[in-house]
């Protein structure tokens, strides 16, 4: 039966072609595939024209029931690539997979046309077309996910570079702007960056900034003073600084101890203790004297 | 039995600990470091850790006991060179090795030491000179 619809499905392609095409763009334009603002309306044409070509080619060539052989190879690839395209465009997954649902209606009225009053063979074929249309619609909506998935993890790395930067503020001072939520996986990296960076430039003070952390509960002070001590156990000192006003207040309703480490309200106040220790100090130049 | 060098720079002992710390070994380092110390009235102790990559709390411990021993002894320790990972380890074990002073290199672990010393109204060169015990520091300010 198979070999049969698969005859007969390629057969309809290539008999209806262009028809075909113009009412399946129509049927997009209905359910609302269409996006004018995301996508050019002749890329559209292009891509539809191509997707109907290539799976032309595979019906014709072998089986129609099983999407995953290899003669749908190509098919498989054009549909992953125009989901991963349309991923990163902005549609939503309905669209994306609309783009290969709304071949249905075209396909069926063709169906009907060419089988007329043999209801037995008209039901066979369209069982074939459903199974091959509703599989492909779901490798496509598979392979939007993947792409999502794949944007989500790649931001969530870029978040974790850009989260944890030590600068070095003098010589043998360093400063840990800590900016965002901190959670495990956040602070394992922050506190593995600092005690590197205290080990190549052989810092004696680092100061950790805290004035970009929205809140700080019991977890986040623990972690804080878990990077203090590891600080100090290879012989820096820590100065936490930017502590607001709202945060001071939390840390002490919460019986945090943070009475072993040196708080300083912001980061000027903070670096011009690190000067102090370090023997330094700031003064003003004299102002230059014209002609 | 192979045991850690001792190495005496004038009232300063260096302890250099290149090998993996095992429990025998570290009992034997304290005792062979206390004798030390009383022996030679040394005024501080330098622990080198920069090449130990593995730590439990056994030997974390005993860096702390030292660290008193030598207290009680009259000898300020410092521990010197800790690598990331073993401080978080340590961290992790939730020994922070209070009252054991550290510094990152040897060479501020010595900065370190010379501090503590001439706070104590010793120079250096009375440090150097050897056994005679003349200096009239009846405790060591913490």
């Amino acid at each position: 039966m198979s070999v049969k619809g698969g005859t007969t499905i390629s057969e309809i392609l290539k008999k209806h072609d262009a028809s075909l095409l113009k009412d399946w763009l129509k049927e997009m334009d209905a359910s609302g595939v269409r996006r004018d603002d995301l996508m050019k309306e002749a890329e559209l044409q292009q891509q539809s024209k191509e997707f109907i070509g290539l799976v032309r080619e595979a019906a014709q060539n072998g089986d129609v029931a099983d999407i995953r052989g290899a003669n749908w190879q190509q098919v498989r690839e054009f549909l992953i690539d125009v989901s991963r395209t349309r991923a990163q465009q902005g549609f939503s997954p309905s669209q994306t997979a609309s783009f290969v649902f709304s071949l249905k209606r075209p396909l069926f009225d063709r169906l009907r046309a060419e089988y007329g009053n043999d209801a037995a063979g008209l039901a066979n074929e369209v069982w074939t077309v459903t199974q091959l249309i509703d599989g492909l619609g779901l490798l496509t909506a598979e392979a939007y996910q993947k792409t999502r998935e794949e944007i989500i993890s790649r931001q969530q790395q870029d978040m974790l570079e850009l989260s944890t930067p030590v600068v070095k503020l003098w010589d043998g001072v360093l400063a840990l702007p800590m900016i965002g939520t901190l959670d495990s996986a956040r602070t394992q990296v922050v506190m593995e960056t600092l005690l590197q960076k205290i080990v190549e430039t052989g810092a004696e003070i680092a100061i950790i900034d805290i004035t970009g952390v929205p809140t700080v509960d019991t977890l986040v002070a623990q972690h804080l003073l878990k990077t203090v001590t590891a600080a100090r156990l290879m012989g820096a000192d820590c100065i936490i600084s930017g502590i607001r006003p709202q945060i001071a207040q939390t840390i002490v309703h919460l019986g945090v101890n943070l009475a072993d480490v040196v708080t300083k309200a912001t980061l000027a106040d903070a670096f011009s203790l690190a000067l102090k220790r370090m023997g330094v100090g700031l003064a003003k130049l004299q102002p230059q004297k014209v002609g | 039995m192979d045991r850690i060098p001792i190495l005496q720079m004038g009232r300063f002992l260096l302890v250099t600990i290149q090998v993996d710390m095992h429990d025998r070994l570290a009992m034997t380092l304290q005792d062979d470091l206390t004798d030390r110390i009383t022996k030679l009235q040394a005024k501080g102790v330098l622990i080198d850790i920069s090449s130990l990559e593995m730590v439990d709390s056994f030997i974390g411990r005993m860096l702390a006991n030292i660290a008193s021993m030598s207290r009680i002894l009259d000898a300020q320790t410092v521990v010197v060179g800790m690598q990331p990972a073993v401080a978080i380890t340590l961290v992790e074990l939730g020994m922070s090795l209070p009252g054991v002073r550290m510094a990152l290199n040897v060479e501020k672990g010595m900065r370190l030491l010379r501090k503590s010393l001439s706070e104590n109204g010793m120079t250096e060169d009375d440090a150097q000179a050897g056994t005679e015990d003349g200096d009239g520091v009846v405790g060591q300010s913490q």
